[in-house]
């Protein structure tokens, strides 16, 4: 999981609190892929567990043994207040990380796309309405895009200073990008959609010899 | 707020009985000032159709079509050329430059049918051309520049002297995603200045610039996003 990963790379910077972990997170994805500050401190737990981060002693370890109150809302088993501790990659991690960088992202497995599901399913069932599946799908998505879009020409994202902002901005041309195919995607499933009725209507009227001016 | 651009149930037929084309049905359409609105459908489903029925390049068969509050049926055709020239810029596909003109006498060209003088056209030009970012150009002819910068030329053209309403057909056609995302930032900004703006595209990355996006297929609105009333718009609640 890719979470996991881009919070070892973040801490490569230096020891961090969980909490400033989050913040250099999304500083650089917006709030595209929230997280959740129980989520943080779970993955480091883990991380800590499999070595590849440790904590940073600290005079804030006197306060561990407190209950967590008000952060990351009431339940959540960070057990001692891990709040007030600071963690670092260790070496395992750092290589971790290279191997991250070094490694494409595989393909192999589409991630499960319920718009496609949604589709597939839909053209096999009688007496579903698929032109109107597909036209809500395309002006939702387009409202998307153009929120995306208006993210993209005025705030950090339209005139990146540092580093962090153009991250941000190459988050957002990304879902751009992902939009625009999938507005692309469902014009082409229109247009072959058309094409189908038309040729079934052909065979059709072929068959059953159609009558002069049948259409319209 | 009144609409700079108002098509009332156009039509438009080509030919007659068994060729006969059907390029636009009954199609109600407005742009108001400050608006961007992006037109996207299939080809042959009537985009260029509704632009040159806008520019008042061509007439509807039924219905009619007003630019601030004039309905361009009831002006002659010298009335509706100084329309055209006035009110309304027209970017083409193919730029449409002259190639005998440099970028400064293609750009003033339209003030000078108008009757401004020389001068003047030519420092209303200047302008123009600084805007869209190319004014060091202004001596060039259109075989000395980029795709790139004659599309701007052309759209220093249609911007030149205040016009209220801009038609862009396809302006980023075919343009690298770079320039074609500073087309739009002209055009969107000439439109946040308060100019109305109707631009064909067939690529939804650049219709997102627009405040309102409209399909069309068949030549029928068939789906509309972000249409905001144009109460919203008054009352500036529209900006989102
Ligand atoms: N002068 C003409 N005579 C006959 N038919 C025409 C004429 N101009 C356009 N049409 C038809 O009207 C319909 C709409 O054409 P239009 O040029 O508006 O399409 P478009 O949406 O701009 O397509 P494209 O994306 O290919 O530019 C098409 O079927 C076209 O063939
Ligand atoms: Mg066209």
């Amino acid at each position: 999981m890719s979470i996991r990963q881009a919070m070892l790379a973040i801490l490569e910077q230096g020891p961090m609190y969980g909490y400033q972990l989050r913040a250099e997170f999304e500083q650089r994805t917006g709030e595209t892929w929230p997280l959740n500050i129980g989520q943080v401190y779970t993955t480091l737990t883990r991380l800590e567990r499999d070595g590849l981060v440790e904590v940073v002693e600290s005079e804030a370890e006197a306060t561990t043994g407190r209950k967590v109150a008000g952060h990351g809302g009431v339940g959540e088993p960070l057990g001692p207040d891990r709040t007030h501790v600071s963690y670092r990659a260790t070496e395992a991690g750092r290589s971790e990380v290279s191997e991250w960088f070094a490694t494409p992202v595989p393909r192999s497995q589409p991630a499960r796309d319920e718009l496609a599901i949604k589709l597939a399913i839909a053209v096999t069932l009688p007496g579903v309405d698929v032109g109107t599946i597909i036209q809500r799908q395309r002006s939702a998505t387009m409202t998307a895009l153009q929120d995306y879009t208006r993210l993209k020409r005025s705030g950090r994202a339209a005139t990146p200073t540092v580093p962090e902002d153009l991250a941000w901005s190459l988050v957002l041309d990304s879902l751009v990008f992902d939009a625009e195919a999938e507005v692309r995607w469902l014009d082409h499933c229109e247009s072959r959609l058309r094409r189908a009725a038309a040729e079934q209507k052909a065979a059709h009227d072929d068959t059953h010899g159609s009558p002069d001016g049948g259409v319209r | 707020m009144n609409a700079v651009l108002h098509l009332a149930a156009v039509s438009r037929v080509h030919g007659a009985g068994a060729t006969e084309v059907h390029a636009l049905r009954s199609v109600t359409f407005r742009a108001h000032p400050g608006e961007l609105v992006a037109v996207m459908g299939p080809s042959g489903s009537g985009k260029s159709t509704l632009l040159t029925l806008a520019g008042g390049l061509d007439a509807p068969t039924a219905g009619s079509v007003w630019i601030e509050g004039t309905d361009l049926a009831s002006l002659d055709n010298a009335g509706r050329a100084r329309m055209r020239r006035t009110s309304v810029g027209y970017v083409f596909q193919d730029f449409n430059l002259i190639p005998a003109l440099t970028a400064a006498e293609n750009v003033a060209l339209p003030r000078e049918l108008d009757g401004e003088k020389g001068k003047i056209a030519r420092r209303l030009a200047l302008t123009a051309l600084e805007e869209v970012g190319i004014v060091d150009l202004a001596d060039r002819f259109p075989d000395e520049m980029s795709g790139g910068q004659q599309q701007r030329v052309a759209i220093a053209r249609a911007i030149v002297g205040e016009r209220r309403l801009i038609l862009a057909d396809e302006p980023t056609g075919a343009l690298d995603t770079d320039t074609g995302e500073e087309i739009l930032r002209l055009l969107r900004a000439r439109c946040d200045a308060g100019a109305a703006g109707v631009m064909v595209t067939h690529e939804a990355r650049h219709a997102a610039w627009a405040d309102r996006v409209v399909f069309l297929r068949d030549g029928v609105v068939v789906d509309e996003t972000g249409a905001d009333e144009p109460e919203a718009l008054l009352a500036g609640e529209a900006g989102r």
